[in-house]
């Protein structure tokens, strides 16, 4: 992307000033050397989301960005329902409340290795994975609805979880104001033999080391210590959320027109947040953001089974479990007055600072947890998030490395076989069902994790706490 | 990965184009219908190599939509989600247009790790590079982005 498009404001912060029929500017943080590799895509993505209604202060993207649907990849959007806002299916997208949750294991490096093969093959065969996997619970249409309301807490009170985990998932483990009424038959249908998998993509399991700790004081407030290994589980609310992401984007599109909403692109398909489709989708989307916590929470206890078997004394407590793919109603400060806010994070997760009333105690002092997958062989990291976040966008940060090839491109250039022997050969084993599905996975199909986060801790989004590297890797 | 008729100008044929983060997939032929069918083998060949699908089950699909490019869109969904809720894997694919209304067969069978070693799971079909165009006379291409 050409850098000179934009105004600098920082190092790690460039503006467009808007221009047509853009309302708001927009903005992107991220290192020079990110932002000239981003694809011209996040320009015209990120300017077409500011021309959105009711849209307040800016659209923003983050360090990981990348051309997505309508929304960029790493964008973030506050609409305000008092001055015409709207909700997008396609800013939320396909995979509702895709996220991360790391558990902690309290068991060192040597620990791991000392059973690292049959604990691989063990989380292979315990936890669905892949295409055509489904778990061992079939839900129907009653336990379906309690789910869709309940969300972890109700994985909880099945006995799939426990209660301690629920204080450590945004909004308690349940999205409040969900309308299973409003989850059609075909997204229940799709749902019923799922709960409980991992998917596919770039989804995983892995058990990770913490290598290295950069904030000791946080670390420490997380639970996380040098050596020590935590589970780390990506997944999102799996066929029930794609479901409603196709039919509501289908119909917003359709219906924008009627609501006076004149789409720069199809893909932003959008209603008002006051309007009874907007409301609707709201309903919906909350009732998948509930399928993806339940989700992670069965996957986490179905982990904890595993672990046992090995390690009898691990418990496994989450550490945390954020979304990256979410619209939700904050207050933030906005025309200079608090406000009700619908922020759209489509790959993007919400990072609150030290001190936040919504963090638990444990957590307050350090800021939100922010959890950053990166690839099978760079590993991931934990960063805080920070107090200047909430001024820079709405308490956001980025969600992951990024993309950097296409997977026809990753496919050319790796076999998955390669890819796998290369990774056990680094110490890391990787266990899949499709070996092409490695290799579009593959570490060097992915940006560098490490430039994201540290533009993200210079534009003030979020700041690093310790860096996770691979142990074991259940891939989709 | 390869289209399915690589010899020139093709009445029929299908492939797939890049996306940063998740695929394209394009399907030419003489007639929109013809081209949704190609569109459906490159929805197919996203997940597995469509040599190892065997036709020995059929699902029905009916579509409505008030534009073509809609209707793509339908149909890819249909059958991602037929998959999905079927567990199954579909490689070949009939289709008829008659005006706003889309009747199409989609053959395959039980998805099987072993066989067809699925890469990855389709969420959905998108509006994005969404287009379905009569490029010349009697040479249709149907296309989306599929978020895998």
């Amino acid at each position: 992307m050409d850098i000179s498009r934009f105004e600098k404001l920082s190092d790690s912060a460039w503006r467009v000033a808007p221009f047509g029929d853009m309302r708001v500017p927009a903005i992107i943080y991220a290192g020079e050397a990110l932002v000239t590799e981003m694809d011209d895509k996040v320009f015209d993505q990120i300017v077409n989301v500011a021309k959105l209604p009711g849209i307040a202060r800016a659209a923003y993207a983050m360090p990981d960005a990348h051309w997505g649907y309508g929304f960029p990849i790493g964008g973030v959007a506050a609409f305000d329902p008092k001055e015409g806002g709207v909700v997008s299916a396609g800013g939320v997208g396909f995979d509702v409340s895709c996220g991360v949750r790391t558990h902690l294991t309290g068991l060192t490096r040597a620990q791991i290795l000392s059973a690292q093969d049959d604990l691989a093959d063990a989380l292979f065969d315990h936890v669905p994975a892949g295409v055509g996997s489904q778990g061992e619970i079939l839900l129907d249409d009653q336990e379906m609805t309690a789910m869709l309301s309940g969300g972890a807490a109700w994985a909880v009170e099945r006995g799939w979880g426990r209660k301690a985990d629920l204080t450590r998932i945004e909004e308690g483990g349940r999205a409040l104001d969900a309308d299973p009424a409003a989850v059609s038959d075909f997204a229940r249908k799709r749902q019923r033999r799922e709960m409980g998998t991992l998917g596919s993509g770039n989804h995983y399991l892995e058990v990770q080391e913490v290598a290295e700790v950069f904030d000791p004081l946080a670390a420490a407030g997380f639970g996380l210590k040098r050596g020590e290994c935590v589970v780390t589980i990506h997944c999102g609310s799996r066929g029930l959320g794609h479901q409603i992401g196709a039919e509501f984007l289908r119909e917003m599109a359709v219906a924008a027109p009627n609501h006076g909403i004149r789409l720069p692109d199809r893909e932003l398909a959008c209603a008002p947040i006051n309007s009874e489709l907007g409301q609707r989708y709201l309903g919906a989307m909350r009732a998948a953001i509930n399928c993806a916590l339940a989700n992670r929470e069965i996957i986490g206890h179905l982990t904890r089974q595993v672990f046992a078997r090995f390690f009898r004394h691990a418990e496994l407590p989450l550490m945390f479990d954020v979304s990256h793919n979410t619209c939700k109603a904050e207050m933030h400060e906005a025309n200079g007055e608090a406000r009700e806010l619908y922020v759209h994070r489509k790959g993007a997760t919400r990072a609150y600072g030290p001190g936040h009333a919504s963090l638990p105690e444990p957590l307050r002092p350090f800021g939100q947890p922010v959890l950053i997958g990166g690839s099978m062989g760079t590993g991931s990291y934990v960063l805080a998030g920070m107090a200047e976040s909430e001024a820079r966008a709405f308490s956001s940060a980025c969600h992951g490395a990024g993309r950097r090839m296409s997977r026809h491109a990753a496919t050319r250039a790796w076999g998955g076989r390669q890819v796998v022997d290369e990774l056990r050969a680094r110490g890391i084993v990787v266990k899949s069902p499709s070996m092409r599905g490695v290799a579009e996975e593959a570490p060097g199909a992915y940006k560098d994790v490490r430039a994201v986060v540290d533009s993200a801790e210079a534009a003030g989004l979020a700041r690093k706490v310790a860096c996770l590297t691979p142990l074991v890797c259940v891939k989709g | 990965m390869t289209p399915s008729e690589p010899a020139a100008a093709p009445p029929a044929r299908w492939e797939h184009f890049e996306h940063r983060a998740d695929m394209g997939v394009r399907g030419f032929g003489p007639t929109p219908a013809r081209a949704f069918e190609q569109a459906a083998l490159a929805l197919a060949a996203t997940i597995a190599d469509l040599a190892t699908i065997e036709p020995r089950d059929a699902v029905d699909i009916v579509r409505q939509a008030p534009s073509l490019d809609l209707l793509l869109v339908d149909w890819l969904n249909a059958l991602i989600y037929e998959m999905a809720e079927r567990r199954m894997i579909f490689g070949a694919f009939e289709v008829e247009i008659d005006g706003e209304r889309l009747r199409g067969r989609a053959l395959g069978e039980p998805v099987s790790r072993a066989r067809h070693a699925p890469a990855v799971e389709p969420k959905g079909a998108t509006f994005t590079e969404l287009a379905v165009v009569e490029d010349r006379p009697g040479q249709w291409r149907a296309q989306c982005i599929v978020d895998v």
